[in-house]
């Protein structure tokens, strides 16, 4: 079957705004679920799940977040783990003091909370830009992750601030399994991929991207900067928050304030740069590709080597090609991988006649 | 030309200008009548860019008066400005550049969107209805400035004229009853000037748009325009019909230089 | 009050340091406007690349260990280190960059401080070090005697050296042709050129100097807490400095570096013990988002104005 679009006539503008315009595009997506829905979870062992696809998941919707404040609208942060931590201890306290509250509503609740962190230090982007925006966000990184460790209330006085996920069950159904497990975080995942689909393709998108590509004239066509910027942080930040949350109750189990720091700020950052920047796809290719790489380094030196790397070695190995990757991508394709799979669809729609 | 004119819509009077010693304007008044086409011509560095940037809000005067539809205007920022039938065009194109020239365009209209993010989030119903009605806007707006072909290309990879052309379109989308034009034609060839020129005179016709505009090209400003202002190092020079400022001394003096 | 004189005189002086490391931002910044997120991570490899080079050399050379030669010898083998690191960034990194969006640069030199920090420690190994410059640790013995205040003469040999390093480098930007060139190239690229300025040259003699002012600024560091990977959370420090002082301006780097060395010191010893403790870790930072919200241009930096 041809990837194009002749013979798809568009007759209406609804049909022409659909969230995947290409028939092919639609046929993919639902492949694509169905697999991941329905056979991944019986072909997939512990290791897969647990190890790869959970992280992957997460760490792809941490970088969702990011994408949106970063990548549409155009603000550094580096203090997406920080927002991470607030939803994980934001949904632990709605779980453990209030009797009885769903796991959903909890993760919602949680989300919020670190929405409305993400106002309160997404103020000064009203002033600042680039890098001086970035150093602020660096003091939600310290300042949250340090509340977080000395305030004991947030962690019910465990000690230095360690909190274990409860059990999950949603309308009698336990998630203890790692198909269970891995089936909900995809379900809160995709559901959450979707929305922000929908809301970079509508008016929202367009006024975030306008704010990213060309302040002035945003403000000039009536775009309220303060409240675009704002919102922005808020949804950015509730997406790096369920995103926590999901790390602390899906994926680890047992998390503490310091998991979340700085390094894993730049992981995610890494994640959007490799990925795509301003892409929704790229935040997970991008996630796949950082989770995988420490999995795939050792495979790769166990099968020419022979045995296992060192630790300490393997650390800085990771530190030297991560940072690699970094620079290359940044001066050979600032868009990221998923730039270069648009463009084989594009070749793709056009061939063999590209002209 | 014999054109009748309304009221002033918007009258500038005294209006001072200074960044830090840098006096940018010095006491400059004049008035724009709606319907009319009213140009702004002086040399580089005369305060045109200036004085649209006073008119929509991006820069704040620190003496003078602004009286806007018969009131006086307080210190108003440049979404306030939009929202009140203000929409321009940038000397250096002002597109958005990663978007399309379909979603560049519908960010004009977006004043007159009511619904929210968690509606987009859904994009159902109301949301959907109201993206639909307005792409028909957008649409109109597409047809009558011709750039259906490229509706679905990003920007960034349209050649210069076609740029401001969509610049142009983002600016109508919003249908403002106040349309600034920072040097429209610049940098174009002569059938995109005259492109540009039926443009906004059918702007001016159709939707009785009334229209400031910075142009360098002489031939066009008295061909378009129906009052002339000229500025000279932040100073008002002549201001008038543009037959009599053409012939006005001072004028030809300044910029249009003497003939020898 | 005595004590609040010791706590703010410590702070001053580890203020001192941040601006060092602060300097070698404002340079680079002010030559080529490239944001160095690395300087850093060059302050990390500096440290390491001295250290492991004091270490190494006796076995190699046969020198004394601990003698000035090895001391010497390693210095200048890490400086050197430090300059053929500054220029290879230059060129592969930064210059097919040029002209891209700020962010883009800024994002570069994050990606950079990672592969600095695991070459370094590829190189030298990931365990702390310690660095010795045969300054003794101890307290002035004449504030000590006549003003009972405990200043080690550490920090106070520091913060001259430091001292002697700003007044040099102003020194230098402010009498010498290549001083001249820096200052007409940081004003205007384009205008630098026209006149004839290479460009390209002065980068490199400006993260060059980068280079060295990190190298300094690692020796200091490492010498007081140990060559290891928190080094690289200290420099951090230097960017609230950074806002405080304006990107531009090299007497607000040292100014800024002051003020957030000394509050974050009295806030610490002050309000530390209501809190908890551990404040000095976000302090500047929080500092300087404050801070921003009021002035954003910082203490020296200019006011910028959009055109459009």
């Amino acid at each position: 079957m041809f990837y194009r679009e002749a013979g798809q006539f568009k007759a209406s503008y609804q049909n022409d705004q659909q969230i995947f315009p290409i028939r092919q595009d639609q046929i993919g997506f639902i492949a694509l679920m169905g697999f991941l829905f329905l056979v991944v979870p019986f072909i997939a062992n512990q290791y897969w799940l647990q190890a790869v696809l959970i992280p992957v998941l997460i760490f792809g919707l941490a970088a969702l977040g990011l994408n949106i404040l970063t990548g549409y609208a155009g603000q550094l942060s580096l203090g997406s783990a920080a927002f991470m931590a607030v939803g994980a201890f934001g949904t632990y306290n709605f779980m453990l003091r209030i009797d009885g509250i769903p796991f959903l509503v909890a993760l919602l609740l949680g989300g919020l909370c670190a929405a409305a962190i993400g106002i309160l230090f997404g103020l000064p982007s009203l002033r600042i830009k680039g890098f001086y925006l970035a150093v602020a966000t660096l003091a939600a990184q310290f300042f949250i992750v340090w509340v977080l460790v000395k305030f004991g209330w947030f962690s019910n006085y465990s000690s230095s601030g360690v909190i274990t996920a409860q059990h999950v069950n949603i309308l009698g159904v336990d998630f203890r399994s790692p198909e269970m497990k891995y089936l909900l975080t995809l379900t809160v995942v995709v559901v959450m991929a979707l929305l922000a689909k929908n809301m970079v393709r509508s008016s929202t998108g367009r006024k975030w991207m306008a704010v990213r590509d060309m302040d002035v004239a945003a403000e000039v066509i009536g775009i309220r900067l303060m409240r675009t910027k704002l919102q922005a942080f808020a949804i950015s930040s509730f997406y790096c928050g369920v995103a926590g949350a999901l790390y602390a109750y899906m994926y680890l189990g047992t998390v503490e304030p310091e998991g979340f720091n700085l390094d894993m700020s730049f992981r995610i950052l890494f994640m959007i740069i490799i990925g795509g920047v301003g892409s929704i796809m790229g935040s997970f290719i991008g996630a796949a590709f950082i989770v995988l790489l420490p999995v795939f380094l050792n495979v790769a030196f166990h099968s020419t080597i022979g045995a296992y790397v060192p630790a300490d070695l393997a650390s800085n190995l990771e530190l030297i090609i991560f940072g690699a990757l970094i620079i290359f991508f940044l001066i050979v394709e600032p868009h990221g991988l998923a730039r270069l799979w648009q463009l084989t669809k594009e070749k793709l729609r056009l061939w063999p006649f590209p002209h | 030309m014999a054109r009748e004119f309304g009221d002033v819509i918007i009258d500038l009077q005294n209006i001072s200008l200074r960044f830090g010693g840098v006096k940018a304007l010095t006491d400059i008044s004049f008035n724009v009548r709606e319907h009319e086409i009213r140009a702004i011509i002086g040399p580089n560095g005369a305060g045109k860019s200036s004085m649209l940037n006073v008119i929509n809000g991006v820069y704040h005067p620190q003496e003078g008066k602004i009286i806007f539809h018969g009131q006086e205007r307080q210190k108003m920022e440049p979404y306030e400005a939009a929202s009140q039938g203000i929409a321009r065009t940038f000397q250096n194109i002002a597109l958005f550049k990663g978007m399309t020239v379909l979603d560049n365009i519908m960010t004009g209209r977006n004043l007159m969107m009511k619904t929210n993010f968690l509606h987009h989030a859904l994009f159902w119903g109301k949301a959907q209805r109201e993206e639909i009605e307005h792409r028909k806007k957008v649409e109109e707006v597409i047809e009558f400035l011709e750039i259906q072909s490229i509706r679905k290309t990003p920007v960034g990879r349209l050649p210069y004229g076609l740029q401001k052309r969509v610049e142009l379109a983002r600016a109508l989308a919003a249908e403002p009853n106040l349309l600034l034009l920072d040097e429209p034609m610049a940098g174009m060839n002569v059938e995109e000037k005259q492109d540009m020129c039926r443009f906004i005179l059918d702007v001016n016709d159709q939707f009785g748009t009334t229209i400031v505009l910075i142009e360098h090209d002489m031939g066009v400003v008295m061909d378009i325009s129906d009052r002339v202002v000229v500025l000279d190092y932040g100073k008002k020079i002549g201001d008038g019909p543009p037959d009599e400022v053409k012939n006005d001394p001072k004028v030809i003096d300044a910029y249009l230089g003497t003939s020898h | 009050m005595t004590f609040f004189l010791e706590v703010l005189i410590g702070g001053l002086l580890s203020g001192v340091l941040y601006a060092l490391v602060a300097l070698g931002f404002v340079l680079i910044f002010k030559a080529s406007g490239v944001f160095n997120f690395a300087q850093g991570a060059m302050v990390f490899f500096a440290a390491l690349t001295f250290v492991g080079f004091t270490e190494v050399l006796p076995g190699w050379t046969g020198l004394a260990p601990g003698s000035g030669a090895v001391f010497w010898l390693a210095f200048i083998l890490a400086l050197s280190s430090m300059i053929v690191l500054g220029i290879a960034t230059e060129r592969v990194v930064l210059r097919p960059l040029v002209n891209q969006a700020p962010i883009t640069l800024f994002m570069v030199t994050i990606g950079l401080t990672f592969f600095i920090e695991g070459v370094a420690q590829g190189i030298w190994g990931s365990h702390v070090r310690r660095l010795d410059l045969g300054i003794e640790d101890v307290p002035v013995m004449f504030l000590l005697d006549n003003f009972d205040m405990m200043i080690s003469q550490f920090d106070v040999i520091a913060a001259v050296l430091a001292l002697v390093m700003f007044v040099a480098l102003a020194v230098m930007f402010q009498y010498t042709k290549v001083g001249r060139a820096l200052r007409a190239v940081a004003d205007d690229h384009q205008a630098a050129l026209s006149v004839g300025i290479p460009l390209k040259h002065i980068w490199a003699i400006v993260w060059s100097v980068a280079g060295f002012v990190a190298l300094i600024a690692g020796l200091i560091w490492g010498a007081r807490n140990g060559v290891q990977f928190a080094l690289t959370f200290t420099a951090l420090k230097a960017l609230p400095v950074l806002i405080l002082g304006g990107f531009t301006s090299v007497p607000g780097a040292i100014i800024g570096g002051l003020i957030i060395g000394a509050s974050e010191k009295v806030a610490e010893v002050y309000l530390g013990p209501y809190v908890g403790g551990g404040i000095e870790g976000w302090f500047p930072y929080i500092l300087a988002m404050l801070f921003l919200l009021v002035r954003p241009e910082g203490l020296f930096g200019e006011k910028h104005i959009d055109r459009v």
